[in-house]
């Protein structure tokens, strides 16, 4: 079996063969120091956000209708449920369809191909901020939807399509060729193999996408105050305004009048990001760890 | 019957694949006809080297924005490029089996964190402390460059971490072989061999950075006057457009439009210089 390297390390301590100089002192101190600031930063962040959310927290900020006394974050949970879901519905079929394209059917190194990666690189590194003023111009003026639920989902739809492709992508070329061969060899079309082999094999890396996709709407803001509006109740079709909960974040602190509540939303927020991150490592360790985040 | 199926359904792939193309065909489009209109009217020196940004008298004049975002995205790195490359180097070379998968959530729930929250956490944390620390209010341009080095944190560490992996295990081995240390091995001949995704990582940190909005929105003051110090108050690109498109009309609001432009055209570089980092490593 071929070692790791840091065992070969604890080999070269054990054996106390190499006496360390001091700029080796040095650096190995740096590099432990580090790991431990982004350990406690992130601790820290937690730590406190909790501690001082907590007691903010009271039962009548979870009511269904939301008023300027309650100031509910009930009807942002409710819209955050509808932008994820209303946004999947467009973006999955979209991003799975391309990253089926781009494994299955392309050829290598086609024009075709090299544009559709440098576009979706380039969507990847776009900020929210371009996204919000680009659907504002496009969606809600050019398109005539107004601050609209329509005009967010869409809008997010782009944003997480480029996530998807980039899963799904990795998932599909992650599939063993010897299963599409089989499949070939049994008689089975192009088409049947994908939807009824290849697909069902990639369904994990597919999900952790998903997932990945939520964590980004959840987190989503400046990107929907400009499309979707910031109006604090639940969107009842989708041509009505309706603000997400971090939508409903910043309009707590650019108000700034209901502090309690924004370190609230806060926690509520953070717990819901701790949750979608934990079911994405449960999924990857469910692949046995293949298909990594990056 | 069958070969209508099939053909059908290789059209229909190919129209997804499509969908981002056409998604950056419009985004660049609206975008940049909206943009280079407004800045046509404004006049486009007086635009991007005007120092004065003062809306209700039509005085337009981002330079300060721009200045802006280039020192808080600079401070982003002083404060984020050391401790992540470190924290990277850390992960492939000298982390136990134990801690390791502990340091990966640490690092994704970083990545995960909604800007926003780190924007609350800005405001009800760092500002009090730094306002102790260093006087004034606590919102500056070093304020928030010191919160974006957290937040690039993850994509450095993740990127460094993934072309430091990459690295061929001869080159440490042949320095231990010829007596190194294993910190010089590591520092000498492995991480040297991974430059370029170390840059290609540095590069789209650099990206998040200047882009960032929320976060630096409760953090840097938003003073619309030229950084000169970067403990007092300034503005950013991002901040510029999310303090004023709420309430901006006709010509204010075409320039905030084209602020975005501006803004844009730097991620499109970094962008580009990203891909093509990535595609000579290959």
């Amino acid at each position: 079996m071929v070692k790791k390297i840091s065992e070969h390390q604890q080999d070269a301590n054990d054996l106390r063969i190499i006496h360390k100089d001091k700029l080796s002192v040095v650096l190995n101190v740096l590099v432990k120091i580090s790991a431990f600031i982004t350990m406690a930063v992130l601790i820290i962040m937690i730590a406190y956000i909790l501690i001082t959310g907590i007691p903010n927290i009271t039962l009548d900020q979870f009511s269904l209708e939301y008023n300027t006394e309650n100031v509910s974050m009930m009807p942002a949970i409710i819209n955050t449920l509808l932008y994820t879901v209303l946004s999947l519905l467009i973006a999955l079929p979209l991003g799975i369809g391309s990253a089926i394209y781009l494994v299955e059917y392309a050829k290598k190194g086609s024009k075709f191909v090299e544009i559709v990666r440098l576009t979706t690189e380039t969507l990847s590194g776009i900020p929210s901020i371009i996204f919000g003023l680009f659907g504002y111009l496009f969606l809600c003026i050019f398109c005539g939807l107004g601050y609209s639920l329509l005009s967010g989902v869409i809008t997010l739809s782009i944003i997480i399509l480029p996530l998807i492709m980039r899963t799904t992508e990795e998932a599909l070329k992650a599939v063993p060729d010897s299963y599409r061969e089989g499949s070939y060899g049994l008689g089975a079309g192009k088409v049947r193999t994908i939807f009824k082999i290849i697909l069902p094999s990639a369904v994990g890396g597919i999900l952790n996408g998903i997932i990945l996709s939520i964590g980004r709407i959840v987190g989503e803001s400046a990107a929907l105050i400009y499309t979707a509006g910031t109006l604090p109740n639940i969107a009842l079709n989708v041509m009505k305004s309706g603000r997400s909960l971090s939508v409903h974040m910043y309009a707590l602190l650019s108000e700034g009048l209901y502090t309690n509540q924004a370190y609230a939303t806060a926690v509520v927020l953070l717990l819901m990001v701790m949750l979608i991150n934990f079911a994405s490592n449960k999924i990857v360790k469910h692949m046995g760890g293949k298909n990594e985040q990056n | 019957m069958n070969s209508i199926k099939e053909k059908g359904m290789k059209w229909l792939f190919t129209a997804a694949a499509s969908a981002s193309i056409l998604c950056v065909f419009l985004i660049c489009a609206f975008l940049f006809v909206n943009g280079f209109s407004t800045m046509g009217k404004i006049g486009f020196t007086e635009f991007i080297f005007g120092t004065v940004w003062k809306p209700l008298n039509n005085i337009f004049g981002i330079l300060p924005m721009i200045l802006g975002s280039v020192e808080v995205t600079l401070l982003a790195f002083v404060f984020g490029v050391p401790i992540g490359l470190l924290c990277a180097i850390f992960l492939v070379y000298f982390c136990p089996k134990k801690i390791y998968s502990k340091m990966k959530s640490v690092i994704d729930l970083l990545a995960g964190i909604p800007s926003i929250v780190y924007g609350f956490f800005g405001l009800v944390c760092i500002v009090p402390i730094f306002r102790n620390l260093f006087g004034g209010s606590g919102k500056s341009i070093f304020t928030a460059g010191f919160l974006l080095g957290i937040m690039i944190l993850p994509t450095i560490v993740s990127v460094s971490e993934s072309s430091l992996k990459a690295v061929d295990k001869n080159y440490y081995e042949g320095a231990l072989a010829l007596g190194a240390t294993h910190e010089r091995s590591v520092f000498f001949a492995s991480v040297p061999a991974a430059k370029s995704g170390i840059i290609a990582g540095i590069i789209l940190g650099m990206g998040r950075a200047i882009g960032e909005t929320m976060a630096v929105n409760y953090v840097i003051g938003n003073q619309a006057l030229m950084p000169f110090d970067i403990f007092m108050g300034g503005r950013t690109l991002t901040t510029n457009i999310v303090l004023e498109m709420g309430y901006a009309t006709d010509l204010h609001r075409d320039a905030l439009i084209a602020t975005a432009v501006v803004l844009f055209i730097f991620i499109l570089i970094i962008n580009l210089s990203f891909a093509f980092l990535k595609r000579r490593i290959r």
